[in-house]
């Protein structure tokens, strides 16, 4: 094999969402050298250029508002798991990224001259910010991006494949081996402070709202350098993602925004209204939280009482046309394009995998448990608890991110002249070399782990189902195996979407075992974890779970009695 | 009518001489090319090679390709049951299958 590419930098950034961004942004302005990377194209993949709509900031434009307001809403989400500390950072500082991005040319809807907002499900008031018509992740994604574009500081590059993170000889981190995945180069980075914001794990679900390279990647990269990471059994469910008739061009959380603005009504398989059955009332209005309204679905679907696909009706028949259009303009012409035509007939919707709370353990700078290395964004554990509020997953990566930016350029700055050499690069180089052809059939078996998770650790959980999904997941790392594929009889080893594959899946299933593990493990319901087995919040388990790898295998800590799986 | 599209497509990387394979995916109505695409990296060819990410809401604009001659995104455009050829974009350096270079040179690793 070719010598691998070595680069040298000050600060690397692993993902170009807004947390990534933000941070290669904020790092370059304390002085550092940036390497900004990307599994997808930068500022493309992920989750930050899905967004539809809110983002949560205590603005006070229009109705008086106040940081420790949005910050007792997000810890009464959090059903009593919030981490304080990254809670009152995320709400104490949205407001100045907020403002930033506005002066940076995002376009945050106005009225009467100022930034308007919406009052999303479980705020007290309105506090969600946004930019019309359902673009506010592309337009934060492409401000990002500009601001970055005239800095010279920053070098970028999207296609780029994490293997591990390496240590250097005192063990901190020292930046990380991968591939281009565009040319199958090995390349070894090395850097100074290293960011992990490679976002969340929605991939392992089959029906889910974000980008392809959500498979929990940074949780892996973590987990195998030895840092642990905490709260992994909560994922949150979208309840209401689109599920019928098939709709391309439009992210299927897109009803969101149409509730915020024109309320709709929620309606079983006889066109009935149901939530009422499970303790809400909804009265036209969105106020439903998330993890009620996903199991008001489900047992509406259980009961027999779904939808033809599976899921639940949503209704705007009693939206007039011209209201339809004044609230969405050009969308309406994309659901006219799949021919949806709201005032004569509803959707069906479901719940979809869409966000995950858990993730790196990470202190109010954004430091991990590993010295060298910070996190930001949605790969953090901690801030949203046990059920994030609505908007406060773009507001944490542009908090986060600005953070762990400035924390990373401090860190260099106090390393400049330390000569930091990845010395664990070897192993990992290991990997990034071998290959050979091979039978693995990567894409269907990444279906089945997403059947696996969607089916047996989805929001309703028991130990029967957790068990048999540990199961399978244990037989899809045999199956996989120790060395990747590789494309045989290729000229070149360019984009080879099987080899990626490969390494995705080494990620996405030692990140399905911890989210199995862990859910097994507590023995209660919470938030976003509901085990039907175990139906009661109970007090004692008022507290986190950690997951790291030792010995081999999974260690859980934090349930009332240590357990090793 | 017929229940199946025919994906013909173009294949082989930067330097090769093309190839053309033709797969059979099933048909139904309101499916995009990119569903009919997926079906057949995980039912028939795993080795295919395309870029994609935000896999239905046109956000990331990185399933580009050309359908018919016709530069489109392949998760906006509906299968038909047709025969359908898929072609990588011919203004960009092919890399392989479906997959050309399309970040601007800024954002590539060089």
């Amino acid at each position: 094999m070719h010598e691998p590419l070595a680069i040298e930098t000050d600060v690397l950034v692993i993902g170009s969402g807004a947390a990534g961004m933000y941070a290669a942004i904020e790092a370059s302005r304390g002085g550092a050298r940036v390497f900004l990377i990307d599994r997808s194209l930068i500022g493309r993949g992920g989750a930050t250029v899905m967004a539809q709509m809110t983002v949560a900031a205590a603005l006070g434009e229009e109705v008086p508002d106040a940081p420790r307001h949005h910050y007792d809403d997000t810890i009464a989400a959090g059903r009593g798991l919030c981490d304080e500390a990254l809670a009152q950072l995320l709400c104490e500082e949205a407001p100045a990224c907020i403002r930033e991005l506005d002066a940076w040319g995002v376009g945050w809807a106005r009225k009467d001259n100022h930034i308007t907002a919406t009052t999303a499900p479980g705020h007290d008031r309105p506090r969600c910010v946004y930019v019309d018509f359902i673009n506010t992740g592309p337009a934060v994604s492409k401000t990002l991006r500009t601001v970055m574009a005239r800095n010279k500081d920053i070098r970028k590059a999207g296609d780029i494949c994490i293997v591990d993170l390496v240590a250097c000889s005192d063990g901190e981190i020292a930046g990380a081996v991968g591939w281009h995945v565009g040319s199958g180069a090995a390349v070894v980075i090395a850097a100074k402070a290293t960011v992990l914001a490679t976002g969340g794990l929605t991939r392992l679900y089959r029906r889910n709202s974000a980008s392809l390279n959500m498979g929990g990647d940074g949780y892996a990269l973590a987990l195998r350098a030895g840092a642990s990471l905490i709260d992994m059994e909560f994922v949150q469910f979208f309840p209401i993602g689109h599920l019928a008739p098939r709709l391309v061009g439009m992210d299927p959380i897109m009803w969101d925004p149409f509730r915020y603005k024109l309320g709709g009504r929620l309606l079983n398989g006889r066109m009935e209204e149901f939530t009422s059955r499970y303790g809400s009332d909804e009265d036209g209005k969105y106020v439903l939280p998330r993890d009620l309204a996903t199991y008001a679905i489900f047992k509406e679907v259980e009961a027999g009482r779904g939808s033809p696909h599976g899921g639940a009706y949503l209704s705007f028949e009693h939206c007039s046309a011209a209201a339809l259009r004044a609230a969405f303009g050009p969308v309406i012409d994309r659901l006219a394009a799949n021919a949806i035509d709201l005032t004569r007939m509803p959707v069906e919707v479901a719940p979809i995998a869409h966000y995950h709370m858990g993730g790196v353990i990470a202190d109010a700078q954004m430091q991990t448990e590993l010295p060298g290395l910070f996190a930001a964004g949605e790969v953090v554990g901690g801030a949203n608890g046990a059920n994030r509020l609505s908007g406060n997953a773009i507001t944490e990566a542009l908090v986060f991110g600005r953070r762990a930016g400035r924390s990373a350029a401090a860190r260099a700055k106090a390393l400049a002249r330390k000569d930091l050499r990845p010395q664990g690069a070897r192993a990992a180089l290991d990997v990034v070399s071998d290959g050979h052809g091979s039978g693995l059939n990567t894409a269907a078996m990444i279906a089945r782990l997403q059947a696996v998770l969607a089916d047996d650790v989805g929001p309703f959980r028991t130990a029967a189902k957790l068990s048999r999904a540990a199961t399978e997941i244990a037989a899809l790392a045999e199956e996989l195996g120790d060395h990747p594929p590789r494309l045989a009889g290729a000229t070149d080893a360019g984009f080879d979407l099987q080899r990626l594959e490969w390494f995705d899946l080494r990620n996405m299933l030692v990140v399905a075992r911890a989210v199995t593990h862990s859910a097994l493990a507590r023995t209660e319901s919470r938030g976003a974890h509901q085990r039907e087995d175990h139906p009661q919040m109970l007090p004692g388990w008022r507290r986190h779970q950690r997951v790291r790898l030792a010995a081999g295998g999974l260690q859980l800590s934090g349930a009332p009695a240590e357990v090793l799986v | 009518m017929s229940t199946v599209a025919t994906l013909k497509i173009r294949r082989g990387s930067h330097g090769e001489p093309a190839r053309w394979q033709s797969f059979e995916v099933p048909f139904e109505e309101g499916q995009s090319v990119l569903d009919g695409l997926r079906w057949l990296r995980i039912n028939k060819d795993p080795t295919l090679a395309m870029r994609f990410s935000c896999i239905n809401a046109n956000a990331c604009k990185e399933c580009m390709i050309q359908l018919d001659g016709e530069t489109v995104y392949a998760c906006t455009a509906r299968l038909e049951p047709r025969e359908m050829t898929l072609t990588p974009l011919p203004n960009k350096t092919l890399i392989r299958d479906l997959v050309t270079e399309i970040a601007p040179p800024s954002e590539r690793f060089k």
